[in-house]
């Protein structure tokens, strides 16, 4: 009985706490999304003065950028420099 | 008859409309694949598409589809009587809404988890897609007006209701802060505010001065109010000024700051209320004293005006928008659809139930009940103070106090449009930034001026006044607006689902059968609203009504020749390459 009853508590709290937990890992994911942007910043023409140590991170990234110029809209690496597809 | 045979008997049907019908759509007509891959994992992110539990996800869809509608609808519609409302509900559910969130919800899954507006572009056109974001447009508009005036219109009938409900927002801050960075758990925080309003509401209940009663302020009803109106009409401009200065700061915050702990608060207030009402009637057994047909209801026909009456409840396009929006990109296996989308439909048809029966039986005699529902106009303005009494009523079984029960359901309603509000303003904002990007109109794609016109469009239409009767006295107007675009939206749903069955080789039946009935009830109800009641002409002369009420008719028109033209095959746009496996 008291398994069942922790068990409503527990499957009560994950309704309330799911699209809590979502809304935080999209605010999250725009910052990220915003870092990349300033990391890499050069690529679109914004001079960025610590670009050469930022592409040190290049093989560290390339799922992500490939994630991220997928959700940007970009079917394609919209870059020739980073070869994700 | 009495309440708890209607309750059984309405049960009973979701029942049987959940066991075999809904197993029926699943099997033979969608035919449901357990090992489809669904969008929740082929696109995995961690953020939209996370595979989620059944059952969670069941709650989570049926807490963001169930509102104030579904109480509010039947508690007017049931002027033509118990019967016709509880048949339309009950049967509403299981053959129109039932299909319509389950169908929208696996039309998504089998293409990308896209949205219906979107896949309105792909199945229809370009065209389809503008006239979609119109319709939506004017349904959140219409939402926008008809809470603020149901909100404006407790706070003014109950002031005990005030206070707890604006203790909820500094709560649910305090919530939002806590989770976030704290990382405490969600539920017990949530229920100690929950704790904390309804004591308030205790206290506000026996304790004169913690009422907060504009209109006594102003000398009771006959008092002077502000710029020469009555104290009615003033109080109502004042609450709709902070409602809306509110809504503009609430849906311009992130959504987790504000909205979603208001969300978890009110799901438990929606748990809390469904058990009050319907362990009340267990404990009460109270007699139905409404007629089943009410035979003096002579002004407005029920055919077609109580299908658009009940929109929520009984099908609503809004859940379309939730199925195809955040469900189906969470959906775990295709499997789950019947449970999460037909069950969730189910979950506010017995909200709507339970509605229907504490308005009906209410009343001390069939007399008393024809009294207060002696024409339309007075069963949609008096509807909901109708409902929040006989709630009351029904929570005297569960040894509540009668005025301590009226304000806690008023604070029920009035979370419950406050969040829909808040949701459908921000809402609201989106689209006028998206009509701002068609149409080339920078300024509009901007947060504060989208917000702005939303915000203030939305003020001015709920400040209609009716006749000489001063400010807010004409909201109740809105109602069947309301629901027209409502199931206008549903219908496009429905003719989606039909065109995509029906280039699978399927039995369309179920979804263009409703499909056909909703579009017929909508354009005859407003071909009769626009030319006999708001045109020159009619009865009730209103502009704005007529211009409202003559797109919307127009729209229909629109739909119902798309889906002529899309089922005949003759205008049939090339399916997108890349997803024609799951075409």
């Amino acid at each position: 009985m008291l398994d069942k009853v922790k068990k409503l508590i527990e499957y009560y709290e994950e309704v309330l706490s799911m699209p809590h937990r979502q809304e935080i890992a999209r605010e999250l994911r725009n910052e990220d999304d915003l870092f990349l942007l300033l990391l890499y910043s050069e690529m679109i023409g914004i001079p960025n003065p610590v670009y050469y140590y930022t592409l040190e991170l290049y093989p560290y990234m390339i799922e992500k950028f490939h994630d991220w110029h997928l959700r940007m809209g970009m079917e394609k690496s919209p870059l020739t420099g980073i070869r994700c597809c | 008859m009495n309440g708890i045979l209607i309750a059984v008997i309405g049960l009973v049907v979701y029942a049987i409309g959940f066991r075999f019908y809904s197993k029926f759509v699943a099997e033979k007509i969608f035919r449901l694949d357990p090992n489809y891959v669904t969008p929740a994992h082929r696109y995995k992110d961690g953020v939209d598409y996370v595979p989620t539990n059944k059952f969670v996800l069941w709650g989570h869809h049926f807490t963001s589809v169930a509102g104030a509608a579904p109480i509010l609808g039947p508690a007017v519609a049931v002027y033509w009587g118990w019967l016709p409302a509880l048949l339309w509900v009950v049967l509403g559910t299981v053959f129109a809404a039932g299909v319509h969130d389950f169908g929208t919800l696996v039309l998504s899954v089998r293409n990308k988890g896209q949205s219906v507006g979107t896949l309105a572009h792909k199945l229809i056109g370009q065209r389809a897609k503008i006239l979609f974001l119109f319709i939506i447009l004017i349904l959140v508009l219409m939402v926008n007006a008809v809470f603020a005036w149901v909100i404006s219109n407790l706070f003014i009938s109950y002031p005990a209701s005030v206070l707890p409900v604006f203790i909820q927002i500094p709560l649910a801050i305090w919530i939002g802060y806590a989770v976030y960075k704290r990382k405490a758990k969600m539920l017990i925080p949530s229920l100690l505010a929950l704790a904390v309003m309804y004591l308030t509401a205790v206290i506000a209940s026996n304790v004169d001065f913690l009422q907060i009663d504009l209109v006594r302020y102003m000398g009771g009803e006959d008092g002077a109010g502000l710029f020469g109106l009555g104290a009615v009409s003033s109080a109502f401009l004042i609450w709709i000024v902070i409602l809306m200065v509110y809504v503009y700061i609430a849906s311009t915050l992130p959504v987790w700051k504000l909205l979603q702990p208001r969300d978890f608060i009110n799901s438990h207030q929606l748990v809390v209320g469904l058990l009050i009402l319907y362990l009340g009637l267990l404990f009460t057994n109270p007699q139905v004293t409404a007629p089943a047909i009410n035979g003096s209801a002579n002004d407005v026909s029920w055919f077609p005006l109580l299908f658009i009456t009940i929109a929520c409840g009984a099908i609503s396009g809004f859940h379309g928008l939730v199925s195809s929006g955040t469900s189906s990109k969470q959906l775990d296996k295709e499997t789950d659809a019947r449970f999460v989308g037909y069950g969730g439909a189910v979950g506010e048809g017995i909200l709507a139930l339970v509605a229907i029966i504490a308005v009906v039986t209410l009343f001390n005699s069939e007399e008393a009940f024809v009294g207060v529902y002696s024409s339309f106009g007075d069963a949609n303005a008096s509807g909901l103070g109708n409902f929040v009494e006989g709630a009351a009523v029904l929570a005297q079984g569960l040894a509540i106090p009668p005025e301590i029960a009226t304000t806690i359901v008023s604070i029920i309603v009035v979370s419950f449009a406050a969040t829909t509000l808040d949701t459908s303003v921000r809402l609201m904002r989106y689209i006028i930034s998206e009509l701002g990007v068609e149409y080339k109109m920078p300024a509009l794609t901007k947060t504060h001026v989208a917000t702005s016109v939303a915000v203030i469009s939305s003020g001015i239409l709920v400040l209609l006044p009716e006749g000489s009767r001063g400010f807010g006295s004409g909201g109740y107007l809105l109602w069947p607006l309301f629901g027209t675009s409502n199931q206008l939206l549903a219908g496009i749903s429905l003719l989606l689902i039909s065109i995509w069955l029906k280039r699978l080789g399927r039995n369309y039946a179920v979804t263009l059968i409703p499909m056909i009935f909703l579009m017929f009830m909508t354009l005859w109800a407003m071909f009769q609203q626009v030319v006999f009641q708001w045109s020159w002409f009619g009865n009730d002369s209103n502009t704005l009504l007529f211009v409202l009420g003559a797109i919307i008719f127009v729209f229909a028109a629109w739909i119902v020749l798309t889906a002529f033209q899309a089922l005949a095959g003759k205008f049939d746009p090339p399916i997108d390459h890349e997803n024609k496996d799951a075409m």
